[in-house]
């Protein structure tokens, strides 16, 4: 309440905490946690193939029917993180976060509306909502839990990630977070170029379980982004805003404490301390290992 | 949860701007809906048109943001004082201790709509465009930001028509877990034509002024409408009148995709949470507004879920009839005015409604009561199932609250 409190960033340094007690992933190249882990930590070099979007069966036929590449996106790394969970999902609070939502499907409306007829389909226009992906996991998963759907831009990961480890600082209770984009067709992929759909999840928990990858302490700081060191991760991580989680994904892959940036809101980074669950002793080292110093990947 | 301090706001609706011209519009029972002449839309409904947004642009070092959304935007920031209140908490905080929680289902879109009228004959949009300006969801979050001068996180909560009463519950978390001071929600919604064809193609758009709770009702009458709270954590010294944030409530019905909950079950269970949070029970709600859309169906699945947890003893009205249902942004507006009928102790009567479904149960008011006001509940229910219940009450009436001169 100080009348001198600056626009300097130290007041922002408030850490939050939590243990990663699960993820998913889907994105070019990257079918599943397990593969991704293998090629984060350099077993496996990166080949950025098309995504295979097959929905897992969690959604009833009507449902089932209706989704496009945005839900099938979200629910299937949210299911794959759920799968992996060391407890049921069907209680969790659940953060979705997203760059722009179902591209083909904002693109098909725009040219409905451009035309004479302006029809648009009524499935088109309730799929355009920006929670789609929550409303049908929240149906696939039969939970009334709350949810979040937000947006910042290419701040998005970011913004999802800080918002879930609010949800566990106000109330001690597990997390899920799924982080998405898909692509946008012409012509507004020249004006908003996303590669690849992309999709990662991850239960977060207050304290850890028998399935811990890692314990993770953020606050948000000014300082240089961590970048992937595979050149192909890294163009990923710059060109689609989920990627840009890539660096926290192989500091747990790595088993190695560390500190990864990951972008936020410029200038501002969230600073991750990563301390794997083989390695929690370590957190000390963690902390005292400076912002980027360590590039993920490596 | 710990209760959070209302302590500027400003509201732009249909019924005009600023939030003395929404309370005389409230007294005097004015509606801001009119038969539908917006852009080339050649549908046969009302709308709550806010007048004169087209000769508006943004203009200087924020231009590139110029849309109808942040248009919209900067008149509810210019209005009622608000970027002053906002200056003079940086000011004591700190611009980084602010955070800017901003709800929307639809962003900038028109401007998406009109630029695909102007493709180039190889298909391309035109080069005046600017994506992350105006169409995306985060472009009215970081217009506020940029606009208030302010450095803290920012996001923009899109869960469609209950995404700015769920900007509250972010606000409150941040603070919560020491992030933040104070926080800026809002909610802004502007008219375009994907809502107002999107609607209609489900069948949910009325061709009269809409009339929630009434037996003929047949649907909404879209608004726009651009609302904003300053909210901070409650300091040592509290004035006993002070409208506080006590309680919200968010669920979802994991039910359908774009119709409720027949029986309201997860209306019913935002509302009880934003009850338990606030640390209340339904027989200290004086006065509840509405999510009433005007919708068949959703008005019957909000008057079960009301009828389960008040019975027919507490007033209830929707003031969508006033103002029209902005969507993203009517979380922020029945929020605001639930906080003017706390502030000069009026229940708003809900417009255009003649003759009450006798199938509906609960205590809908069809005439104005003056009446005190201390503690009222406001709802907001969106597709995807996304709930969201807040309770609003006088500082010297809540629980958990010691009011200090």
């Amino acid at each position: 309440m100080s009348a001198t409190a600056s626009a300097a960033s130290p007041r922002l340094s408030r850490r939050l905490s939590a243990w990663i007690d699960s993820v998913g992933v889907v994105g070019p190249g990257l079918p599943d946690w397990p593969s991704t882990a293998a090629i984060l930590a350099g077993a496996t070099a990166f080949e950025p193939t098309p995504p295979v979007l097959t929905l897992p069966a969690i959604l009833p036929p009507a449902e089932r029917r209706r989704t496009g590449v945005a839900v099938k996106v979200a629910l299937i790394c949210g299911h794959e993180a759920a799968s992996r969970a060391s407890r049921p999902v069907t209680s969790m609070v659940s953060v979705f976060a997203s760059s722009g939502g179902d591209g083909d499907n904002c693109h098909a409306i725009c040219e409905a509306l451009a035309s004479d007829d302006r029809l648009i389909s009524p499935t088109r226009f309730h799929n355009s909502v920006h929670n789609a992906p929550a409303g049908y996991w929240s149906i696939a998963m039969a939970t009334r839990a709350a949810s979040t759907s937000l947006c910042a831009h290419d701040a998005s990961f970011a913004a999802g990630l800080l918002e879930a480890l609010t949800e566990i600082a106000s109330r001690p209770e597990a997390v899920i977070l799924v982080a998405y984009d898909a692509p946008y067709p012409e012509p507004l992929r020249s004006a908003r170029a996303i590669p690849w759909p992309f999709g990662i999840a991850l239960v977060l928990t207050p304290t850890a379980g028998p399935t811990t990858l890692g314990r993770i302490e953020a606050h948000l700081a000014e300082a240089p982004a961590t970048e992937s060191a595979d050149p192909g991760l890294e163009r990923l991580r710059t060109t689609i805003p989920t990627a840009r989680g890539l660096p926290l994904l192989a500091a747990l892959a790595g088993h190695e404490a560390g500190t990864v940036a990951l972008d936020y809101l410029e200038p501002l980074r969230l600073v991750v301390d990563v301390t794997p669950a083989d390695g929690v002793a370590s957190t000390t080292i963690a902390r005292s290992v400076p912002a980027a110093a360590r590039p993920a990947g490596s | 949860m710990q209760p959070l301090l209302l302590s500027a706001a400003t509201l732009v609706t249909a019924l005009g701007t600023g939030m003395a011209t929404t309370l005389d519009a409230l007294r005097t029972g004015r509606s801001g809906l009119a038969r539908c002449r917006f852009e080339t839309v050649d549908l046969d409904t009302w709308i709550g048109e806010i007048a004169g947004l087209d000769d508006q642009p943004l203009t200087g070092d924020l231009a590139r943001f110029d849309c109808r959304n942040n248009r919209l935007a900067e008149r509810a920031l210019a209005a009622d004082g608000f970027a002053a209140a906002v200056a003079a908490a940086a000011a004591r905080h700190g611009p980084s201790r602010i955070g800017v929680f901003i709800g929307t289902s639809t962003s900038g879109i028109l401007q998406t709509e009109l630029a695909y009228r102007r493709r180039a004959g190889d298909g391309s949009l035109p080069a005046d465009f600017h994506y992350a300006e105006t169409h995306n969801s985060f472009s009215v979050a970081e217009y506020t930001r940029r606009r208030l001068g302010l450095a803290g996180p920012a996001l923009a909560v899109s869960a469609a028509c209950a995404s700015s009463a769920k900007v509250f519950s972010n606000a409150a978390r941040m603070i919560a877990a020491g992030l933040i001071d104070a926080a800026v929600v809002g909610g802004v919604d502007s008219l375009c034509l994907t809502t107002l064809y999107g609607f209609n193609s489900l069948e949910l758009v009325s061709n009269q002024a809409c009339r929630p709770f009434d037996i003929a009702r047949n649907g909404i009458s879209i608004g726009e409408a651009g609302g904003f709270a300053l909210v901070e954590a409650v300091g040592a010294h509290i004035d006993p009148a002070a409208v506080l944030v006590a309680g919200i409530g968010e669920t979802s019905d994991a039910y359908h995709m774009s119709s409720p909950h027949p029986e309201g079950a997860g209306a019913r269970a935002a509302m009880a949470a934003a009850l338990a949070a606030a640390g209340l029970t339904p027989g200290d709600i004086d006065y509840v507004n509405l999510h009433g859309t005007g919708t068949p169906s959703n008005d019957a699945a909000e008057d079960h879920a009301i009828h389960d947890l008040f019975g027919d003893r507490v007033p209830v009205s929707s003031t969508k009839g006033a103002t029209g249902h902005s969507l993203g942004a009517a979380g922020i507006v029945e929020a605001l005015i639930l906080a003017l009928a706390i502030r000069h102790h009026l229940a708003p009567a809900g417009l255009n409604t003649r003759e009450l479904d006798p199938a509906l149960r609960s205590r809908y008011l069809l005439s104005n009561l003056e009446t005190r006001i201390d503690i009222g509940l406001s709802n907001s229910f969106g597709f995807g199932g996304a709930n969201c219940a807040l309770v609003l009450g006088r500082a010297d009436r809540l629980p958990h609250v010691r009011v200090v001169h």
